[in-house]
């Protein structure tokens, strides 16, 4: 069972509070109505599914109910960081991630 | 004593006699033995039949390894338990244990005669043999599989035992109590860290148990464990679990652990679970695995009588048990010098120690040549003679010459130890391939563990301690544990015994090109020409050998198997052992009960289950009960007698003649506020709302991105700003969470508030011609008249001067209304309610004539009548798409060209020529019935019905172009014939839709 880290509540917390989301960062189009049938399949159907870091929305369902973001590492199943909805996609080439994993724990008591 | 190969008491209470029997006959054991040391002080080793060939098997190990001493335990009719490894089951007074897969005795078994059918049962028999034809497969083959290749009989009635579970939170979780393990949770736990330290074994000390010439601290090694564990048992920051297996690592230093409980109990108390399973989220994990002896893989290797070197010597040191009158032994390595020593030292034969090496070194050795056993470097056994036990054993030069024969009754044999890296590989670790030693140690870890002792591949006991002791201190200090300066703990430790690497794979004879039976898997009886012959035959990965032969797949996992099996495949590969693999280790290390997984989610405590405030009422008037997800909802109210039929008939006529009263509790509720809550329902749902007045309702439909119907319900405007929404049974949760996800990520700008109020109202609604006149005198504030509240329409009030939402709405097609009353008034108000009904004749009904009356006027139901691949369009509610409106969820997927395909499927009504047949839900529809096979299916049932109140059958159908194909002739096939079908409008009853204000 992972642990998650809430960016809302600010606290690791354990899996069983939490339900997956499907992927992060797929904005709905704006004008969806009028969108061609290639750009409703780019957004409706397809999925990354990497190997290796992927963006993925979780939400803390049995808790404050907050959609939030995270980056975990599909091979270790390793939660890189956590952080709230609406927020840009983290750049984590540079920050490696034993830095980033930190900084997501960030507000959690010791 | 009457127990033969008894020489000592051992370690054992020898004051406390324990009877026991095996296939019904009688022996005695000691307290501290286990089913095996008992059996062998008897002098029984043949306990079983292997899995395909039923080869007479016997004791291999004396732990969690074993691969053959499979037994049942039966301690009453119940408590049948099977696969039970005779070497962990301790022994208890009036233990019972029986033989498995033999028939119809151990001794004389007709099975047997697979043995001379090997060649048949040879690797991937399976597939190749059993593949055609494909009904002999159900009818022939596998019962005669089942029958002949097997394990023990699972129980045929259910676990009467109950089972707990704890969470626990640890800095330190040491897994494994021997020497490396118990100076690891010692020098933790010196520091004030929270330790856990579980060991398999009813008494910790791993090897020392047969290890005699170990001295740590200046004691014994065995006597030093025991005072350890006593030690650490009384430290308040200490938690020791003996009798618990570490079975699976999860992630993120999750560990599973189960305690077995009353397994080793005479007469268990029935209150006492019988087993714990312990989720464990350790800090810093310390692997302590030990590791596990490997047999020789030779001709005729697994006759009773020929174990494991380690095990002799732990039956004779820990037992006091000789495993034969006259022993010889087998190796290829140094360690089981010892065990010939010991048993030579305690006055048991040794008939020789044959050894694979040409020239064997090292102080065991000399030993054992001192004392004046034969020893025969450079010698290989190359064959053994005897039918239930090995009597003789041929022994040959490895490089040349005469073979020669010797009588044993046992042999021991190793050919090296395998570190015990099962949990350091499920932890996701990287294990790497030690050329020198040829073993797989732990390489990379990617949890926050370390290995220490024999599963890390420290071969020396000072070693493994020293090792042990800086584990544990670095643990206790990384988990943040480590509080002051705390005393190192430093342990003396030294022992005469080393272990090498020995060898891995077929020993001589059994060679490629030789037929012998040289088991590599015993329990699947997998020999070293299966794993050949899958190569040959085109496997070239371990992982596909594993399959094709199923070695390593047995309940045992091939803890003894695996290296032989992949060095085997190497060699014939002509491949280094890393490049062919090693098979993925995955949880359990050794079997865990489903009752230990379960815990007390059984039964009752399953999931929850929830009830309608009028739940109570509803029983006392004997309704019957259906479930409905969760929910228990009344089916129907059966009066005097009446079988189901009879009364959702009699509830039916009831409803249209008079009046019927049902619980609608269970209809999700959301309440949606906020000044952009009509805005926010727009999007949600394919219906305009901006425009819907206040104290109106609106039938809606919410779709999914893609277009297809994923909820329906009516929802009433209470204010400009508030609405009352409803769902279907049980769909509130995920429409709450599909409307939270749009609200919080991508309409987050909109003022809007969601709140589940499916728990807050009981909803009682009151359908039928009198409906009005039951509910008119409860009722206050509300003007119930035609003109100020018409069909579909929402008012607040009072009703039995409880705040009110009523709801003037059918799902019936009759005049209706559903009352909303906070739930703690739900059953005084219904009580009302129907004491009201009674004046009028009206009945209670269930969720079944709830269907029926839907269905008769063509009302769908998400979930039954559509399966989420169904449009508004194919239910026929195009008319819910507010035309104007330039988003919603679904917009731009109901524009994709499948989604407007003319030949999609529609729900139509179905009428059977013959009024009196009910079609079967699910049932498949053809154009044509006297086409051939496969048919082309057109469609299917989707709700299907006797109708009192059309007095015929009626149905709904999902029909490829069904508009268009009303009034024709459609085939329902069945087992018996094919059902003759019209196709009609799905509006059965009231097609005018007058009844709404009758
Ligand atoms: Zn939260």
């Amino acid at each position: 069972m992972l642990l998650i880290h809430c960016p809302y509540c600010e606290e690791e917390r354990p899996e069983l509070e939490f339900r997956h989301a499907g992927e992060a960062h797929i904005a709905r189009p704006e004008n969806i109505a009028e969108i061609s049938d290639e750009e409703f399949q780019r957004y409706f159907f397809i999925r990354a599914n990497p190997k290796g870091v992927t963006f993925e929305r979780w939400r803390h369902m049995h808790g404050c109910g907050r959609f939030f973001n995270a980056a975990r590492d599909t091979v270790s199943d390793r939660f890189l960081m956590t952080y709230m909805a609406g927020e840009p996609k983290p750049d984590l080439g540079k920050a490696g991630g034993g830095a980033v994993r930190s900084a997501s724990r960030k507000g959690t008591p010791a | 004593m009457i127990q033969p190969f008894r020489l000592t008491t051992g370690r054992l209470d020898a004051a406390e006699i324990l009877r026991f029997t095996f296939d019904g006959k009688s022996y005695t054991g000691l307290a501290g033995d286990t089913l095996a040391s008992a059996l062998l002080a008897n002098g029984v080793h043949l306990v079983g039949r292997s899995f395909k060939y039923h080869r007479p098997r016997g004791i291999l190990s004396a732990g969690a390894e074993e691969p053959n001493a499979l037994v049942g335990i039966h301690r009453d009719a119940a408590r049948k338990t099977p696969n039970v490894r005779a070497t962990v089951q301790e022994l208890y007074d009036g233990l019972a244990a029986v033989s498995q897969n033999r028939w119809p005795s151990l001794g004389f078994d007709v099975g047997g005669l697979n043995n001379l059918g090997a060649p048949f049962f040879s690797a991937g028999f399976y597939y190749k043999t059993f593949m055609w034809p494909r009904t002999a497969w159900e009818r022939l083959y596998e019962p005669i599989i089942r029958r002949a290749a097997g394990l023990g009989t699972a129980p045929d009635r259910p676990d009467p035992d109950h089972y707990s579970n704890r969470f626990a939170h640890c800095d330190v979780l040491v897994v494994g109590g021997g020497a490396a393990g118990l100076a690891a949770a010692l020098a933790a736990s010196e520091t004030g860290a929270r330790v856990i330290l579980a060991d398999e074994q009813a008494v910790p000390g791993g090897g020392l148990r047969f290890e005699t010439g170990a001295v740590i601290d200046g004691k014994p090694g065995w006597e030093w464990a025991q005072e350890t564990a006593a030690k650490l048992a009384a430290r308040d920051n200490v938690r020791l679990l003996t009798r618990t297996t570490g079975f699976g690592y999860y992630a993120q230093n999750m560990l599973g652990l189960v305690e077995r409980l009353t397994d080793h109990l005479s007469a268990p108390d029935v209150d006492q679970p019988r087993e714990r399973l312990w989720q464990v989220r350790a800090k810093r994990v310390v692997l302590a695995t030990g590791a596990i002896e490997r047999h020789m893989v030779f001709p005729g290797n697994d006759r009773p009588g020929i174990m494991l070197a380690s095990a002799a010597r732990a039956y004779l040191n820990h037992f006091g048990v000789a495993v034969g009158s006259k022993v010889a032994v087998y190796t290829a390595d140094d360690s089981a010098y010892a065990t010939a020593v010991d048993l030579k030292k305690r006055g048991v034969e040794v008939a020789a120690v044959i050894d694979l090496r040409p020239t064997p070194r090292g102080p065991h050795v000399e030993e054992s040549r001192e004392l004046g056993i034969e020893v025969l470097a450079g010698h290989a056994v190359v064959g053994t003679t005897g039918r239930l036990r090995v009597r003789r054993i041929e022994v040959a030069p490895v490089y040349g010459g005469a073979s020669r024969q010797i009588e044993a009754d046992a042999l021991a044999t190793s050919s090296g130890w395998t570190p015990a890296v099962h949990l350091f590989s499920q932890s996701r670790g990287k294990l790497a391939f030690d050329e020198e030693t040829r073993r797989f140690l732990p390489g990379q870890y990617v949890q926050d563990a370390l290995s220490v002792g024999a599963c890390n591949g420290t071969a020396s006991l000072t070693d493994a301690v020293e090792e042990a002791l800086r584990a544990g201190a670095k643990a206790a200090k990384e988990a943040g544990a480590a509080k002051g300066r705390s005393k190192t703990v430093k342990l003396d430790a030294r022992s005469p015994e080393a272990w090498s690497a020995g060898m891995a794979g077929a020993a001589p004879g059994a060679e490629a090109g030789k037929k012998a039976m040289a088991f590599v898997d015993f329990q699947n009886d997998v020999t070293a020409k299966d794993i050949r012959q899958a190569v040959q035959e085109g496997m070239r990965s371990i992982e596909h050998v594993k399959r094709f032969t199923t070695a390593g797949m047995a309940t045992d996992q091939g803890k003894t198997s695996n290296l032989h099996a992949l060095t085997i495949a190497s060699e014939m590969l002509g491949k280094p052992v890393p490049k062919v693999g090693l098979t993925t280790f995955r949880p359990p290390y050794t079997p865990v009960t489903f009752g230990a997984l379960v815990g007390h989610s059984r039964g009752a405590l399953f999931e929850p289950t929830r009830r309608t405030p009028t739940h109570a009422w509803a029983e006392a008037q004997g309704a019957v009960f259906e479930d409905v997800g969760q929910w228990k909802r009344a089916w129907y109210f059966p009066q005097g007698g009446e079988d189901m039929h009879a009364a959702v008939a009699r509830e039916c006529l009831t409803v249209r003649h008079s009046a019927g009263i049902f619980d609608a509790s269970t209809l999700g509720k959301i309440e949606i506020v906020g000044p952009d809550a009509a805005r926010f329902m727009e999007l949600m749902y394919t219906n305009p709302w901006q425009k819907l007045g206040i104290g109106r309702c609106r039938y809606g439909i919410m779709l999914r991105e893609d277009g297809f119907i994923y909820d329906d319900g009516v929802v009433g405007r209470l204010a400009e700003d508030r609405f009352h929404v409803t769902t279907t049974t049980g769909g509130a949760p995920r429409v709450l969470h599909h409307m939270e996800d749009y609200l919080q990520t991508e309409f987050p700008d909109l003022k809007v508030w969601l709140t589940s109020t499916s728990e807050q109202w009981a909803t009682i609604a009151v359908q039928g011609p009198k409906s009005r006149d039951i509910i008119a005198p409860l009722v206050e504030g509300i003007d119930l008249s035609d003109e100020a509240m018409p069909h579909m329409s929402v008012r607040e009030g009072r009703v039995c001067g409880v705040p009110a939402r009523l709801f003037r709405i059918s799902f019936t097609g009759e005049r209706g209304f559903e009352i909303n009353v906070p739930a703690d008034y739900g059953l005084s108000v219904w009580e009302a309610v129907w004491a009201e009904g009674q004046k009028h004749g009206a009945c209670a009904y269930g969720t079944e004539t709830m269907h029926v009356l839907r269905a008769e006027k063509g009302f769908i139901i998400v979930g039954q009548d559509t399966d989420g691949t169904v449009t508004p369009d194919d239910a026929g509610l195009a008319w819910a798409i507010g035309r104007k409106k330039t988003d919603f969820v679904g917009i731009r997927g109901l524009e994709r060209p499948d989604l407007k395909a003319p030949e999609r499927r529609q729900l139509v009504g179905l009428k059977t020529s013959d009024p009196k047949t009910v079609l079967e839900e699910g049932a498949q529809i053809v154009a044509d019935p006297n086409q051939p096979v496969p048919m082309k299916m057109i469609g299917f049932v989707t709700s299907s019905y006797w109708s009192e109140n059309c007095g015929r059958s009626i149905a709904l159908a999902l029909v490829e172009g069904g508009r268009e194909r009303m009034g024709e002739r459609l085939y329902v096939p069945m087992p018996e014939d094919a059902i003759e079908v019209e196709v009609v409008p799905m509006v059965f009853f009231d097609e005018k839709g007058e009844r709404t204000n009758g």
